[in-house]
């Protein structure tokens, strides 16, 4: 029982998500401002701003203006935010400065327990901030006259953040699991975390960056999120987005067993 | 007697180090065990493997007839554990400490709610409910750490140092209620380097050094049989005084400004001493745990 990580996982992950939870609402004005304010400045400085300077987009986003490409991806930069910070800074925090794990481990649940509850709230992050987002964004479009987020949109959009949320927390539990101190994380932000921000599609289109690039941006999980959100708001979602859904997927699998494998070769000796 | 916890060539290691080396204890139900030794004798680490949070190099381990390996949650909900950092979470107030730690036990909602007042009654904290953990003093930090280790009523309670770092007050507060606690059938397991803590509160005990036991035994039997009932602490002793001593065949041990001299015969001892040496400067005492713990490990600093 002991050496198998994923059977030593229980309903009791739950407790931990809960425990992140109590405390989130606990603080929840600190917690809900930034991820209003940061999106409104970006529409307003990306948007508005620097976005009448472009035009000539190539297809398939040639219909519509640069606000509407950008605002969809507004969201899943939110959403990456949201499970990057909670299960890098937030977790590390707990695990190393506050010995929150060693003292939930001393009750029935495992170390195991207690990284997927982890995981399971840093995804929930996601949703969180995806979901203000989106409602900002929507809420601007109607302001504008512009439509920037449509009702299947609202509906598609929380999925998707969850999902990608997943995705992005277990990578940043991975990185947990490996850093030997809070400064170190300094690498896979500035290594990983910003040309991925970059890079993937969320402030203009792949398509226009040499070959080379735009292949390595297929392994950015933020370039299949952004576009898993944004076709559907503009109608042109199609087998890409099937391909992107299976690479969340997958990249999901095998990163939470990797932060699960890693966490509990760090914390069990 | 019910034995509570038994280990058989308990053996952990660390790459290069032995940190527990192939030891054998036995726990009966209801009494208090302590685990006493300078820091690195092992302690912490043979309460971490009987919470099942680290696991065993070889051996065995069982904890109310259940296997450490096997049955991990089942002892976890059986056990309390204080460790030696108060590792509460400074993300709640001190109520809410107790509330969420029941909550990874599975106790629902209003049995943890009542549980967790009765509690912080029991541990002297109800006015301090509300208080955030980083206002409230390190001797109620241990308190409610105490506190929120008995929120699934445990059958054993381990304190690793329960005391270290409070003043006279917080102690003696804390080893009422560790007594309260023996007194109510909880098995009480310590780790201390605190031998005044050791000798009132553990009813056997083992003496530890880098990993392997020393003695085990009752306080009082240990001090009867390795140093006898009194101590004559000889100040500033000269050469001659070790010397007659020696011939005098006493069992007696140089520190740095003393010389100990452990024997049944207090006056008879200490009379001989000044009908030799008219200006000798020396005491009487009885004997105590802490001149059994100097004598097996050493005067010498172990770090």
């Amino acid at each position: 029982m002991r050496g198998n990580v994923l059977g030593n996982i229980s309903w009791r992950a739950w407790k931990v998500w809960r425990r992140n939870a109590d405390v989130f609402f606990i603080t929840w004005k600190t917690n809900f401002l930034p991820s209003f304010i940061e999106p409104v400045l970006y529409l307003l400085a990306m948007g508005l701003g620097f976005g009448m300077f472009v035009s000539g987009f190539p297809p398939p986003y040639d219909k519509f203006s640069y606000v509407q490409f950008l605002a969809p991806a507004l969201v899943a930069i939110q959403a990456m935010y949201g499970a990057f910070f909670e299960c890098t800074y937030g977790s590390f925090v707990r695990m190393h400065f506050q010995k929150t794990y060693d003292a939930i481990v001393a009750t029935p649940l495992t170390i195991e327990d207690v990284i997927t509850g982890e995981i399971l709230w840093g995804a929930t992050k996601s949703l969180i901030n995806g979901t203000i987002v989106m409602i900002v964004v929507f809420t601007a479009g109607l302001v504008v006259g512009t439509p920037l987020i449509t009702i299947p949109g609202l509906i598609i959009i929380p999925f998707i953040c969850a999902l990608a949320g997943l995705a992005f927390a277990s990578l940043a539990m991975t990185f947990t699991a490996l850093v030997p101190n809070i400064d170190s994380f300094n690498y896979p932000f500035f290594l990983f975390f910003t040309p991925m921000f970059l890079l993937s599609g969320t402030f203009f289109p792949l398509g226009i960056l040499p070959r080379a690039i735009q292949d390595l941006a297929q392994v950015f999980p933020l370039t299949h999120t952004a576009n898993l959100i944004r076709d559907p708001v503009l109608g042109i979602a199609g087998a890409q987005d099937v391909f992107g859904l299976i690479f969340l997927l997958v990249w999901t699998a095998a990163f939470f067993y990797l932060a699960v494998y890693l966490m509990k070769r760090r914390l069990v000796n | 007697m019910t034995d509570i916890i038994v280990a058989r060539s308990l053996t952990k290691r660390y790459d290069e180090l032995m940190a527990v080396d192939a030891i054998d204890f036995t726990i009966h139900e209801r009494e208090c065990f302590g685990f006493l030794g300078p820091n690195g004798a092992g302690k912490t680490t043979i309460i971490r493997m009987i919470q099942c949070v680290s696991p065993l190099t070889s051996g065995s381990l069982s904890v109310l007839g259940m296997d450490v390996d096997k049955d991990e949650r089942k002892i976890k909900e059986v056990v309390g554990v204080v460790p030696q950092d108060n590792n509460l979470d400074p993300d709640f107030n001190v109520l809410k400490n107790l509330t969420v730690y029941a909550s990874y036990f599975g106790i629902d909602k209003e049995t943890a709610q009542k549980k967790a007042e009765e509690l912080l009654r029991f541990m002297q904290l109800t006015e301090k409910k509300d208080a955030k953990i980083d206002e409230i003093s390190g001797g109620m930090k241990r308190r409610l750490t105490i506190a929120r280790a008995l929120i699934n009523d445990p059958k054993v309670l381990i304190l690793d140092e329960p005391t270290t770092g409070l003043d006279p007050q917080a102690r003696h507060v804390i080893w009422d209620k560790i007594r309260e606690l023996k007194e109510r059938g909880v098995t009480v397991i310590v780790t201390t380097h605190y031998m005044e803590e050791a000798q009132r509160l553990c009813d056997r005990l083992v003496i530890m050094e880098t990993g392997k036991i020393l003695v085990e035994g009752e306080p009082n039997s240990l001090i009867a049989k390795i140093i006898g009932s009194g101590v004559v602490e000889v100040i500033e002793p000269t050469l001659e005084v070790e010397e007659f001593g020696k011939q005098s065949g006493w069992n007696q041990e140089r520190a740095d400004d003393r010389l100990f001299i452990y024997t049944n015969e207090n006056q008879e001892v200490r009379r001989k001493l000044q009908q030799r040496f008219p200006t000798i400067n020396s005491l009487i005492r009885d004997a105590t745990l802490e001149d059994v713990f100097l004598k097996l490990t050493g005067r010498g600093l172990k770090e």
